[in-house]
């Protein structure tokens, strides 16, 4: 092992967790140094977030003991771990949505005193970190990516000593993920160590001292990422050679358009939504189309237009040359399109419901025999399901689970898997990885690859970067509603979507309601 | 120290199963306490409240006359909880739907002939809908709360009735008695034995049909998805508002043929009251059935053994028959407590972790 700078702040010995059967941390070791940024590596369900949650208090480990500048200290709660000084930063946001951003704060300091001097202090706090929030903003109103500010902040208020960040970036443009680098470089000039969770391996190696990859619960590997390359971090991580996605270079726009909006515009359909306005887009045969942006600029509305659940004018949506925009989501569906959206659970799958239940929720109209005179075929139902399993490699751990029981990644795979299943003409996608392990992120990205050599268009709505570039032939970018034209991908930079994510993309004045 | 209920990993089936028999013993033996302490001997009531009833064709016969109304009112209301509509006003729908189909053998008694009593049923079913849909138009149109509007609207229609009986629709040869005329034998349910007419064939067959519609067809698979997930409903296709609106009136339309048959086979007049509460009990009904057609038909029957039950104890014992209301109230708790219980587990928290409340319980 190489050597570190500085001397152990937090020191885990041999720390196990078990969870009925299945074995989430088994006898880890992990040393975090003082002004160590320390990358925290492994796919989904590796144990990673286990692991976190036993250094944050909020689990109790079944053996090993944990080491704090050279004391054993048991944190019991998580109360304790910010008393010693280790803040953390949620993936799922532990926020009130009714309250304020300031009266969030407040609730998590220990002595949060006078109200407006803790506003001004987030203000300046904020801006000086260059991560700005308005301390009055009620929470319910603001997007994620300003959400996670807030928990930022608020961990940087409580001055700690170690920051734990689970998968801070994933909501961020390059340019304020560069902003967040800045700020956890500073931090850690500053002696304050970070605990990095991601799945972003160019950015471990960007910023990370020192790496801990996890397998399986089990630590398999340290190293220094700087000396690594991403494919070989990769390849810790999952324990075998990465399946990169295979892309053949002759995908062009030879087809017809058969994805067409036209002058697209959309009210917000809540108050604090965002207004969808005058976009064009064509999705061509055979090829992908990736829209990037920040979230929260529209990508949930435009997905919703595209679909059906929220309804345009007629003539603002063409599928396959004709005017769709009136049609609803099973019509639509009938018209050989396909749709998966980003929330799996509760919008792409219902929970509580069994996996060939959940196929029906999207096929029960597309003429394959699930409903006869009204009556639903759950053998047909279960043939499907069992089809969608074997292609797509759902693991589950009994047969025909309910959807909730299902990992992130096996879900994304199932709901995904319905669709392409099908073999839809247009395919539209929201976030088709957003929070999936490597394995599963490489089988759905060489999926929609290959339905659109197969002739069909699909339109991918992401918010990872590399994945856009990984997949897409053309990246239009949505900001604040608008969306820019679609380049081609050999024309686009990391630089160029990231200025049009900031504002480029814009082409009209910004209209002043919903804008965030 | 501060008690919390945490959601079970995995909810076993069989206590969701046995939670309603669970909970029917509960309420047995808080029902034998409860006769202790009005100093009778609890077997012996507990004898005369649930036993005794089913020892006579008479009592059977009751127990099945009783059963109907809950049954039929229950299974609408199953369509309506499943779909996570919180129609509590099944009682205004019984009653406005048993208003509509009497007023023709009241206004019309020369209307006399076979058409009579199916108009009527039609009549009866079509008010209870226009009843139940009140609320559910409200809650489409206005986003008002259905459990507030369902519930008033009940009072609004026993008033009706009750202004309707004592006034314009009185009886002219009643001797000013608050009823309304006798129902012709053409306005009148065929009676099969006793009391028993066909009233409770319709509820079976009502049965049957919920039962394969809820489990079988894709309107089922449609109010359950909207039930457990309306985003997920959306993105299948339906409509929420419409569901809304369907289960509304199928749970008022059942209703108000619960409250039509009422009237053309138990009573045969209009009264200015008409039910014991059959719109109310039947929400125990739906709960204590699992919100399952056919767990409502054996559910029916065990509340409407309570009504009998309520009468026999008065009658033998002298304990007052308001005893049954305890007894059906007992058993809604003891239902809702039993289904929280397998759904959650309480844990206990020490108040010395009281600092990190919310990340404790958010993680």
């Amino acid at each position: 092992m190489e050597q570190r700078a500085g001397k152990a702040l937090l020191k885990a010995s041999g720390l196990t967790k078990r969870f009925g059967d299945i074995l989430a941390n088994d006898s880890v070791d992990l040393t975090i140094n003082e002004g160590e940024i320390h990358a925290l590596l492994g796919e989904n369900g590796a144990g990673k977030s286990t692991l976190v949650k036993m250094f944050y208090g909020s689990l109790e480990a079944d053996a090993g003991s944990i080491e704090w500048s050279g004391e054993p200290v048991s944190i019991g709660n998580p109360a304790m771990a910010r008393q010693l000084g280790i803040g953390m930063v949620f993936q799922h946001f532990s926020l009130f949505e009714a309250l304020t951003v300031v009266e969030n704060i407040a609730l998590a300091l220990p002595k949060p005193g006078n109200m407006s001097a803790l506003s001004a202090r987030i203000k300046e706090v904020s801006e000086d970190y260059g991560l700005p929030l308005d301390p009055a903003d009620i929470v319910a109103d603001l997007p994620v990516g300003i959400r996670q500010r807030i928990e930022i902040v608020r961990c940087l208020l409580q001055e700690p000593k170690l920051i734990i960040m689970d998968e801070p970036t994933s909501v961020l443009t390059p340019q304020e993920a560069d902003r967040l680098f800045v700020t956890l470089k500073r931090l850690a000039s500053e002696g304050c160590a970070v605990l990095y969770i991601s799945h972003r391996l160019e950015e471990v190696k960007q910023i990370c001292h020192h790496a801990t990859i996890l397998r399986h619960g089990k630590v398999v590997a340290e190293c220094d990422p700087t000396k690594e390359t991403a494919k070989s971090l990769a390849q810790l991580m999952v324990g075998s050679a990465v399946h990169l996605v295979n892309r053949s270079t002759s995908a062009t726009k030879t087809g017809d358009v058969r994805l067409e909006l036209i002058g697209l515009e959309s009210p917000a359909q809540t108050p604090f939504g965002t207004s969808l306005q005058a976009i064009d887009l064509d999705v061509f045969a055979g090829e992908v189309v990736a829209i990037a942006g920040v979230a929260g600029n529209g990508q949930g509305e435009l997905f919703d237009v595209i679909s059906g659940e929220v309804r345009v004018k007629s003539d603002m949506l063409m599928i396959d040359g004709e005017s769709a925009g009136r049609l609803n989501i099973n019509e639509r569906r009938q018209r050989n399109c396909a749709f998966v959206p980003e929330e799996r659970l509760g919008h792409g799958a219902v929970p509580g419901m069994k996996l060939s239940k959940n196929i029906i929720l999207t096929r029960h109209t597309t003429g394959e025999g699930i409903v006869q005179a009204g009556f639903v075929s759950d053998r047909r139902a279960a043939e499907l399901e069992k089809k969608v399993q074997s292609e797509f490699d759902v693991r589950m751990s009994q047969p025909d689970p309910d959807a909730k029981s299902l990992s992130g990644g096996n879900l994304q795979k199932f709901v995904v898997g319905r669709e392409l299943d099908r073999q839809p003409g247009v395919l539209v996608v929201n976030q088709p990885t957003w929070g999936v392990d490597a394995g599963a992120a490489a089988l759905i990205r060489q999926g929609l690859i290959e339905l659109a050599h197969s002739g069909s268009a699909v339109l991918v709505i992401s918010q990872d970067l590399d994945e856009i570039f990984e997949i897409a032939d053309r990246i239009a970018v949505i900001s604040r509603g608008q969306l820019s034209d679609a380049e081609p991908v050999e024309e686009m930079t990391r630089e160029k979507v990231g200025l049009l994510m900031a504002g480029g993309a814009e082409k009209h004045a910004p209209m002043t309601e919903g804008a965030a | 120290m501060r008690i919390e209920l945490v959601k079970r990993k995995n909810s076993s089936t069989t206590m969701a199963v046995l939670s309603p028999v669970i909970a029917v013993i509960l309420t047995l033996i808080s029902g034998a306490i409860l006769f202790a302490i009005a100093g009778k001997d609890p077997i012996h009531g507990l004898y005369l409240f649930f036993i005794q009833p089913l020892t006579d064709s008479w009592s059977i016969q009751e127990l099945i006359v009783k059963a109907t109304p809950l049954v039929l009112i229950a299974c609408g209301l199953a369509v309506c909880y499943l779909s996570n509509n919180w129609n509590i006003g099944a009682e205004g729908q019984f009653i406005f739907g048993a208003l509509c189909g009497s007023f023709l053998p009241i206004l019309f008694p020369d209307f006399d002939n076979w058409l009579t009593l199916p108009l009527m049923l039609v009549f009866g079913t079509l008010g209870g809908a226009l009843w139940g849909l009140i609320p559910g138009v409200l809650k489409t149109r206005f986003n008002t709360n259905e459990i507030l509007t369902s519930l008033m609207l009940v009072y609004v229609a026993s008033l009706l009735l009750d202004y309707l009986v004592r006034g314009p629709w009185r009886d002219p040869d009643g001797y000013n008695f608050p009823e309304s005329r006798i129902f012709s034998d053409s306005a009148t349910m065929p009676l099969i034995d006793g009391r028993l007419s066909v009233s409770c064939l319709v509820a079976v067959a009502v049965v049957i049909v919920l039962a394969l519609m809820l489990s079988k067809s894709l309107k089922g698979f449609e109010i359950r998805v909207m039930g457990e997930s309306p985003r997920a409903g959306g993105f299948s296709g339906f409509s929420q508002k419409g569901l809304t609106l369907f289960s509304f009136a199928i749970a008022g339309g059942l209703a108000g043929l619960a409250g039509t048959m009422e009237v053309s086979s138990s009573l045969n007049q209009l009264l200015p009251s008409i039910s014991p509460g059959y719109g109310f009990t039947a929400i125990i009904v739906a709960f204590l059935g699992r919100l399952n057609p056919i767990g409502i038909l054996i559910a029916g029957l065990v509340l409407s053994l309570s009504y009998i039950g309520g009468e026999s104890v008065q009658a033998s014992m002298g304990i007052s028959s308001k005893i049954a209301s305890v007894i059906q109230g007992l058993l809604l708790c003891y239902v809702l407590v039993c289904d929280t219980f397998v759904l959650y587990q309480i844990r206990i928290v020490s108040t010395l972790r009281s600092g990190a409340q919310k990340e404790a319980s958010d993680v």
